[in-house]
């Protein structure tokens, strides 16, 4: 353990509304920090530069899950566990339930929650790719209100993202409207289980008449954000089975990706593989 | 050295079965807490980053890293550790089973490895291989090969192996 | 031999305590006005020390600083050629060497502390690969960088290639691995006004503490103590690295004159202590025309690190191990391990073998499939038969019967059935299925002479409530020395398995039984503890106390009553070695282990031509270990170092930086998971060995050896593909698959032509 407890503050208001005037009051000092499976690794190895932290952990407004007709709210509090757990992000969302079940452990996974692994940001964030698939939107909650962004625009940067130094996440907005599409992930990772992902791929298509008539694809871990393939899905729109669309998609999905070499995996490796899972994606949709 | 940021608060919680109090900083991990304040020294550090389990214990019937856990959350939690699962005169089934499977050799994962087991079975009382493989993946062994843990969470769940 | 308690499934001696959070670890442990000690280590790889500064901000009177000037006694660590420095005195020769010591009252000031040590260097030119080292374009280590050199032969190579009708080269090549005990490095010393010193740790080899601690401190040896703590996990990683460890925290107590406790993190663990030595094997093989192997040119290079401490017996070992279990009419091994500027390599269960053995193991898949022939009739001519004699001229006396476990290997995995089908099935879908065959031996106790200078003495005792005692220095990490001594004890006297008890390892009251290392522990130690027991109830009967023919009570009633007229009853035997052990040192020839283990593995793997990574469907381990002392430890033992094999050829790679270790975390340095790892079948065979108890040979490296090349097989039958690196990651196969298929070895008329033209 290489920081020193006494150097940090950890405050838990236990109402959103009292940690919201907490960030407006002092923008930019406190950190939330909610299943901490990110953030005490930092701590734990003397990397955490913040010092003041307030939590977020089991409020009861970001922790719940609010089912209607037409949306689906995700408190943004929910763990893992929470979205693996509920039938209708099961039936609805599998893809995010799939990632769910593929993040960390089981223990990580009722830790770990889905806003803090958006605003971690990580390009590797196993359900980062499904949200962007689904067109999750945001809700952005400060003393200023609640504003939505679409999910699609919300990371900038490697690891920065639209968030205001006075809000935080409230919950993820996903609409159920995929049902009659077929959905594929595959997270190809350093081994089976517990693993960061060396490539994630998540695609929803549909095909009608024998051509697509819908494919988004969303990929992690191949550019500094989660990237949503939107030329590749281009290449793909209308198209019809056979060798000559998958090449097409392949060399699409090729330029519009910047993978590197990192401690986990290659860049050429990536790039490859990434065009196999696509292949493997496009075959499935036309069975 | 910087200054401190915070005082000792005290926090609240319950372990197997016993109320405690201690007067903490809020960021101390809940580990360090369990093996120092409470001489609780059954979940160990492994790791230190949420990736080997020896550290886990069951806060509020789950499963987590204890060594990912800011003790200020474990504010009035209900918490398992290893020591607890034993009763007065009698080891747990899923430590009788561990003991005639052979599901510890060095014993280090082991505390970690049967909390995890116990979330596995109220879950899943009856689970197939797959499930427990699942339910263990983040509980590293570096000396069984996880066979005969298998062996023994079957054998507590009381199915044959 | 029909046995009661040994081979019965007897519940592990400390496994309540470990299963109910009681068992002690070093870090569960504390005394009374202890403080935490914490390492300043180099941050370059090779160079003069210039100045260490002591930063702002840090109340610098608060803590005890230990340097190379503080070190009453010799500033070694003293193993074999002692070379090492304990800690670094003006020069370092790796990244992350020792430099200085820093202790504090609060544990939590440590890192900051140690961070705020700034430390200018002027670098030298460091060395980092084999290559390199060979090269000698810089000199690290001695005039030539080698450590240590080894040339074994038997027969006439030179001779030989001219009746060869094939003649097969190959270059393989395995990398660090981090052995990744769960529980990291610690140790707690205390240091009296009365010139006393105990050390409380997590290890293997107390004496080997004890030692190195006589040497940095100049105490006397009877003043200073050794004690073992629960150990959660050691594989050889605990074996010589502890005493480092060890010699730094009495340093620290010595100075400060409190207890100080240091437990190392992982990412320190990681990065500091040693690894399994990489290596690089190059084969030449001559074969007959009817598949027959006639002459082995073998050179087997090690990469040993910065300071020499075992590389010569890794070397060692895996130069007797490099001609596997086959008949070689002729064979030379020249064996080289050369210094590098990186920490030390060091034990890992195998000590060499896995990394020769993967070599030989993989070259005869590529000699048979060159030749022309399957690789298990080409491994069943080849094999060693009763009789016959090993590469250093051993004839082995005992019968073998891995014929009998080839066959049976073949039967259990459906060998050839399905290596018809996978072919078939593999032209029509992107999951390539193969098999591979790994046929092994390994060595138990130390090699040569090393027994008998180790000259091991174990007790027993009978103690004030009615049982027996075992007391030696073999220390309990996970493996069963507890559980097997006790068995073993009980056995021999007719007592129950909980008559008997373990005292903890502590030199001051146990006898120097030599280290827990070398798969000695059961064969070795084992059989002294039933002589010594034997010579326990030896005494009883001379005394009078006990009839020859009385059973359990009367021996337990005579203990007592002899302990009630003479105060105590200990019995203490020392190793004798078998008969017919001649081994020389000079020609490194002769009987090079009293026993060996035999094996074999067989893999079943699929490699994902989508994402390139590599499943293991199934796995079937095969071994003869002379006597099963307890089921459920003796296949604990195998599936573990199983695991370990399967970590080492797929998913432990080790990443090095400037001699540094940078993925030094749980989270990037990948072991596999209980979702990683098959089923592992594992069933035993047993010829016992007149000299172990029981008949017993050790068993705990030889699951090491035979997985990785056994894997690497199967990827070659599964993929067309050869590979001959671990470790093979899908990022490796992906390079393979997609690049240039590898040109075969060159026929016989040309390779001979290209010799003539020579």
């Amino acid at each position: 353990m290489r920081a020193h407890p006494a150097e940090y503050d950890l405050i838990a208001p236990g109402k959103l509304t009292a940690v919201l005037k907490l960030l407006s009051d002092e923008p930019g000092v406190w950190m939330p920090i909610a299943g901490g499976t990110e953030l005490m690794v930092q701590y734990s190895a003397g990397r955490l530069g913040a010092r003041k932290l307030v939590s977020l952990w089991g409020l009861p407004e970001l922790r719940h899950i609010e089912t209607a007709a037409d949306e689906v709210l995700i408190g943004a509090a929910c763990t893992y566990t929470d979205l693996k757990d509920h039938p209708v992000i099961a039936r609805e969302f599998p893809l995010l339930a799939q990632a769910a079940a593929w993040t960390g452990s089981i223990a990580n996974q009722n830790r770990g929650t889905l806003g803090g692994n958006i605003v971690n940001a990580s390009p590797a964030a196993d359900s980062l790719p499904a949200l962007l698939v689904y067109e999750a939107e945001l809700l952005l909650a400060s003393t200023r209100g609640t504003r939505r962004v679409a999910y699609a625009g919300f990371h900038t940067g490697y690891k920065q993202t639209l968030l205001a130094a006075d809000e935080i996440i409230s919950a993820i907005a996903l609409r159920p409207q995929f049902a009659s599409y077929h959905s594929y992930s595959r997270k190809v990772g350093t081994r089976n289980a517990q693993a960061i992902a060396k490539l994630c791929l998540a695609a929803l298509g549909r095909v009608e008449n024998n051509k697509i008539e819908d494919v988004r694809l969303a990929i992690g871990s191949m550019a500094v954000t989660p990237l949503r393939l939107r030329r590749t899905e281009e290449v793909l729109l209308g198209g019809t089975a056979g060798q000559a669309l998958i090449a097409d998609a392949r060399k699409a999905l090729e330029a519009e990706v910047a993978p590197i070499d990192d401690i986990r995996s290659s860049a050429a490796y990536r790039l490859h593989v990434a065009g196999n899972l696509l292949q493997e994606f496009v075959e499935g949709l036309f069975a | 050295m910087n200054t401190n940021m915070a005082s000792r608060q005290e926090v609240s919680f319950t372990v197997n079965g016993e109320p405690h109090t201690v007067s903490v900083f809020p960021m101390e991990r809940l580990l360090d807490v369990l093996r120092n304040e409470l001489g609780l020294t059954g979940a160990k550090e492994g790791c230190g980053e949420g990736e080997c389990g020896s550290c886990s214990v069951l806060m509020n019937g789950e499963l987590v890293n204890s060594c990912l856990v800011p003790v200020l959350q474990a504010q009035g939690a209900t918490l398992c550790t290893i020591e607890g699962l034993a009763g007065e005169n009698s080891l747990h089934p899923i430590q009788q089973a561990f003991l005639k499977c052979g599901g510890a050799q060095c014993g280090i994962c082991t505390p970690g490895m049967v909390m995890a087991t116990v979330q596995l079975l109220r879950r899943h009382p009856s689970p197939t291989l797959e499930q427990v493989r699942e339910g263990l993946g983040g509980n590293l062994c570096r000396c069984t090969g996880y066979s005969r843990i298998f062996n023994a969470v079957l054998e507590a769940a009381g199915q044959q192996t | 031999m029909q046995t009661r308690v040994v081979g019965a499934p007897v519940p592990r001696k400390e496994g309540v305590a470990k299963l109910t959070g009681q068992a002690r670890y070093i870090d569960d442990l504390s005394l009374p006005g202890m403080i935490f000690g914490a390492t300043v280590r180099s941050s370059i790889a090779r160079g003069a020390i210039e100045e260490v500064r002591f930063g702002e901000g840090i109340p610098w009177h608060e803590f005890t600083i230990v340097t190379a000037k503080d070190i009453p006694g010799r500033n070694v660590v003293a193993l074999i050629l002692n070379d090492q420095p304990c800690l670094a005195d003006g020069f370092v020769n790796h990244p992350e060497e020792p430099i200085l010591l820093l202790a504090h009252p609060d544990r939590h000031v440590l890192a900051s502390a140690v961070a705020a040590v700034k430390i200018t260097y002027k670098a030298s030119p460091s060395v980092h690969t084999i290559e390199e080292s060979e090269r000698r374009d810089v000199i690290i280590w001695g005039e030539d960088n080698i450590f240590k050199s080894f040339r074994m032969e038997k027969g006439d190579v030179d001779q030989a290639w001219k009746d060869a009708a094939w003649i097969v080269e190959g270059e393989y090549h395995t990398g660090a691995q981090e052995q990744l005990y769960i529980e990291p490095n610690g140790v707690i010393a205390q240091a009296g006004l009365d010139g006393s010193l105990t050390v409380w740790g997590s290890m293997q080899c107390p004496f080997y503490m004890h030692k190195a601690l006589v040497a940095i401190t100049g105490l006397p040896p009877e003043n200073v103590r050794v004690i073992q703590s629960e150990t959660g996990g050691a594989f050889g990683g605990k074996e010589e690295y502890p005493s480092i460890l060890a010699g730094h925290a009495a340093l620290l107590a010595m100075k400060s004159g409190r207890p100080v406790k240091m437990i190392y993190d992982r990412m320190e663990d990681m990065a500091a202590t040693t690894k399994r030595h990489p290596s690089r094997t190059r084969h030449r093989t001559a074969v007959s025309a009817d598949g027959k192997l006639l002459a082995a040119e073998i050179e087997f290079v090690t990469d040993g690190g910065a300071y020499a401490t075992l590389s010569s017996t890794v070397l060692s070992r895996g130069t007797i191990h490099a001609g596997g279990p086959y008949n070689w009419p002729n064979i030379r091994v020249t064996s080289k391990s050369y210094a590098t500027n990186t920490p030390p390599h060091g034990a890992f269960r195998g000590f060499g073998a896995p990394q020769s053995l993967f070599a030989m193991e993989r070259h005869m898949d590529v000699v048979a499939k060159t030749i022309g022939m399957a690789p298990d009739e080409f491994r069943r001519r080849n094999l060693l038969r009763q009789g016959m004699s090993t590469a250093t001229n051993q004839v082995i006396r005992d019968p073998i019967v891995m014929d009998k476990m080839l066959e049976r290997a073949l039967e259990l995995t459906d060998y050839h059935a399905k290596t018809s089908r996978f072919a078939e099935q593999n032209t029509k879908s992107s999951q390539k299925k193969g098999l591979g065959i790994a046929a092994f031996l390994h060595g138990s106790g130390f090699t040569g002479s090393g027994e008998r200078y180790l000259n091991s003495l174990v007790g027993v005792e009978a103690t004030a409530t009615g049982g027996l005692r075992v007391l030696v220095s073999s220390t309990e990490f996970g493996q069963g020395t507890n559980t097997i001594l006790c068995q073993i004890a009980a056995e021999t006297l007719g007592l129950e398995y909980e008559d008997v008890c373990i005292a903890q390892v502590d030199t001051s009251t146990c006898p120097n039984s030599g280290p827990t290392v070398a798969s000695r522990t059961a064969m070795i130690i084992g059989k002294i503890v039933q002589t010594a027991a034997l010579q326990m109830k030896q005494t009883l009967i001379e005394s009078g106390l006990l009839q020859p023919t009385g059973g359990r009570a009367e021996f337990l009633a005579a203990c007592q009553a002899y302990r009630k007229q003479f105060g105590e009853l200990k019995s203490y035997s020392r190793y004798e070695a078998a008969p017919n052990i001649f081994w020389n040192d000079e020609t490194y020839s002769g009987e090079a282990y009293p026993a060996y283990a035999w094996a074999v593995y067989v893999a079943e793997v699929t490699v994902d031509t989508l994402t390139y990574s590599v499943t293991l469907d199934d796995f079937v381990a095969l071994q003869e270990i002379g006597k099963v002392l307890h089921p459920v430890l003796a296949g604990g033992q195998i599936e573990g170092g199983v695991a370990q094999a399967i970590g080492y050829a797929l998913y432990e790679k080790v990443i090095w930086k400037d001699g540094r270790m940078i993925n030094n975390q749980m989270t990037n340095y990948i072991m596999p998971t209980a979702v990683d790892l098959p089923p592992i079948r594992v069933y035993f065979e047993e010829v016992p060995y007149q000299y172990g108890p029981y008949g017993a040979k050790g068993i705990g490296e030889l699951p090491m050896d035979g997985p990785a090349p056994a894997i690497l097989n199967a990827v070659a039958q599964a993929t067309g593909v050869e590979f001959h690196s671990i470790p093979l990651l899908p990022e490796d196969i992906f390079r393979g698959l997609t690049a240039q298929p590898e040109r075969p070895p060159e026929p016989l008329e040309v390779a001979l032509a290209a010799k003539g033209s020579q």
